[in-house]
């Protein structure tokens, strides 16, 4: 209904035109009601009822007198100064997990999918072979990829023997953390490629030429022109994966498992509240971790301009043309 | 040198690529087919092969078969729903031209990057006072929150590529606006809405935390579930050889259908982010 309202209402002769602009508008609503109800169920709702949740808390207490009480109980921003008080060693060293998970894969994937793309665009022969095998580690479920790098990172397993290592990967410490960024690296980072690669098939091949025949190098190429060119892509891509790495959660969970510090991230600790029926702590963590994704995609899209609605492009190229 | 390196040099990156992309997978295939007296040998290949951690994965407590129809019915409906309520979000959003269109598809991009768990806590709490735990609905109905911004995000961009000005054209050779669309544009429409659905389907199979939240019976739990919680054929800590095998079971049909249609699964992914 929002969608066919009109800040200035046409008063007046034509009135069969107005009904006519008024169409599109009234179909579009039509069409998209079905997405505007599902959302506001699974992701309305739950917003909403995330925040009120974490202004109570449940379970048995005794109040002051010494009688018990049951049930839920307001308690304000007890959740949240919890949160930063007793709570707050598990809480930071959560942030601190996810934060660097979120910086050094999201690094990783980039300059890995980045020079995958580079090669890609490169390769004459084995372009079939090389798109199907990069779409492998995407399909693999996260889980299976999680016991898989669980295995390879056994204590007696293929890693520890190809490295000459011995070390415990999957117990704690900086090996656990290592073992979540190798293993989240390996799947993702041949997603960005592709989306770098599609990038780079856009940028018109006398671009190069013309670089060339001004004497720039092989890589002076890349940075002054090539990098320049797929930014747009490569933005919206690492936009993604920032987003998708601060929600890290099956990963540690199956490569490392629950309530391990060195590898436990925001998502695994409110999961774990809730798992615990404490659900007030569980939705303050969740509600903090909705917070810093807000914060970061906000403070990325300012400060870097990702195009993500592809508006520029399309205007530039509708210039263009 | 120079020559030599311009020559190989592609080729070996493919190589590299490719090993990259490959060897853990393969890494997973050998030793699931290893048996688990020999699971811990570092030879490429398995010897003697086994199917032993085969028939351990669809053998007593496991139950991965029932997993595997868990996780079928629920990826499955999850993209048949999202498919056709998105299909009608996308249309609106390419093809009409009204207020507020990117301000709706601007919240729909929003509502995907949303963290699962802070829309997890609240339906747990909602599902369990209605007795939803531990059904096929309790996963389905969340798994809705992701699923659908990434269909309509691709539909849409898919839906902006089509001509719309052949629908124009069949409308002026005198056919009725609901002829035109269907005998025009749905016929031009449907491989991004294959390609959608695949993705969908991918995505929506591989889907973890919901499915581990909502469901703790194991006859009623997913395969990625499941696999996580495998206990040994025999009294073994960790039985990695039927974890392995159950691996592979649970992504061969991925395997498969991301040989069959990776030129269109490529075309669809880059779209999403490019356009």
């Amino acid at each position: 209904m929002l969608l066919t309202e009109r800040t200035t209402p046409t008063r007046g002769p034509d009135r069969a035109r107005r009904g006519r602009a008024d169409r599109p508008g009234r179909k579009a609503a039509l069409l998209l009601s079905p997405t505007f109800l599902v959302l506001a169920l699974v992701v309305g709702y739950p917003l909403l009822a995330a925040l009120r949740e974490s202004l109570f808390r449940g379970g048995d207490e005794l109040d002051e007198s010494g009688f018990i009480v049951t049930g839920e109980r307001f308690v304000g921003l007890d959740n949240y100064t919890a949160v930063f008080g007793e709570a707050s060693a598990r809480f930071w060293n959560a942030f601190a997990n996810t934060t660097l998970f979120t910086v050094t894969t999201v690094a990783a994937e980039v300059v890995i999918g980045t020079a995958m793309a580079v090669v890609m665009h490169r390769a004459m022969r084995g372009r079939g072979l090389v798109r199907a095998s990069i779409l492998v580690p995407w399909a693999i479920p996260t889980a299976v990829a999680g016991l898989l790098w669980r295995w390879i990172f056994q204590a007696d397993g293929v890693a520890n023997s190809l490295l000459g290592t011995e070390l415990l990967w999957t117990a704690d410490g900086w090996p656990a953390k290592l073992a979540v960024i190798i293993a989240d690296t390996w799947k993702t980072a041949p997603f960005v490629g592709l989306l770098v690669l599609a990038g780079l098939q856009l940028i018109p091949q006398d671009v190069h030429e013309a670089a060339r025949l001004d004497g720039a190098g092989a890589w002076q190429q890349f940075w002054r022109v090539t990098l320049p060119l797929v930014k747009p892509a490569l933005l919206v891509a690492v936009l993604f994966r920032l987003l998708d790495a601060l929600r890290m959660f099956d990963l540690p969970f199956v490569l490392v498992g629950a309530q391990k510090g060195a590898v436990e991230t925001l998502s695994m600790l409110a999961w774990d509240e809730a798992n615990q029926v404490r659900y007030g702590p569980a939705a303050a963590y969740a509600v903090l971790l909705f917070l810093y994704v807000a914060v970061v995609a906000f403070v990325f899209v300012r400060l870097l301009g990702a195009d993500l609605l592809g508006d520029r492009r399309a205007r530039r190229a509708g210039a263009r043309a | 040198m120079s020559a030599l390196v311009r020559r190989w040099g592609p080729n070996l990156g493919i190589a590299v690529i490719v090993l990259y992309c490959l060897a853990p997978f393969y890494w997973m295939v050998v030793s699931s087919f290893r048996r688990s007296s020999d699971i811990f040998d570092l030879s490429a290949l398995p010897s003697p092969w086994s199917l032993e951690n085969y028939r351990a994965v669809f053998s007593g407590s496991n139950d991965f078969g029932r997993a595997l129809v868990n996780s079928l019915v629920v990826a499955g409906v999850t993209t048949a729903a999202t498919v056709v309520i998105a299909t009608l979000a996308g249309f609106a959003l390419a093809r009409l031209d009204f207020r507020f269109k990117n301000a709706v598809l601007a919240v729909v991009i929003a509502t995907s990057m949303f963290p699962g768990i802070s829309l997890l806590v609240p339906l747990l709490k909602l599902f369990t006072d209605i007795g939803w735990i531990n059904t096929y609905q309790s996963m389905i109905v969340p798994n809705l929150s992701f699923a659908l911004p990434l269909a309509i995000w691709y539909l849409t961009m898919f839906f902006r590529q089509l001509p719309f000005e052949l629908e124009e054209a069949a409308r002026v050779d005198g056919c009725t606006p609901g002829q035109a669309f269907r005998k025009v544009i749905l016929p031009l429409a449907v491989p991004g809405v294959f390609t959608t659905a695949i993705i969908v389907f991918v995505v929506a199979w591989n889907e973890f935390i919901i499915a581990l939240t909502m469901v703790n019976e194991p006859a009623m739990q997913t395969v990625t579930v499941r696999i996580s919680q495998f206990v040994g054929v025999a009294a073994h800590d960790s039985p990695f050889g039927t974890r392995m095998a159950a691996g592979v079971v649970a992504t061969i049909p991925l395997v498969i259908a991301v040989l069959l249609f990776q030129r269109r699964i490529v075309a669809g992914l880059t779209s999403g982010g490019l356009k």
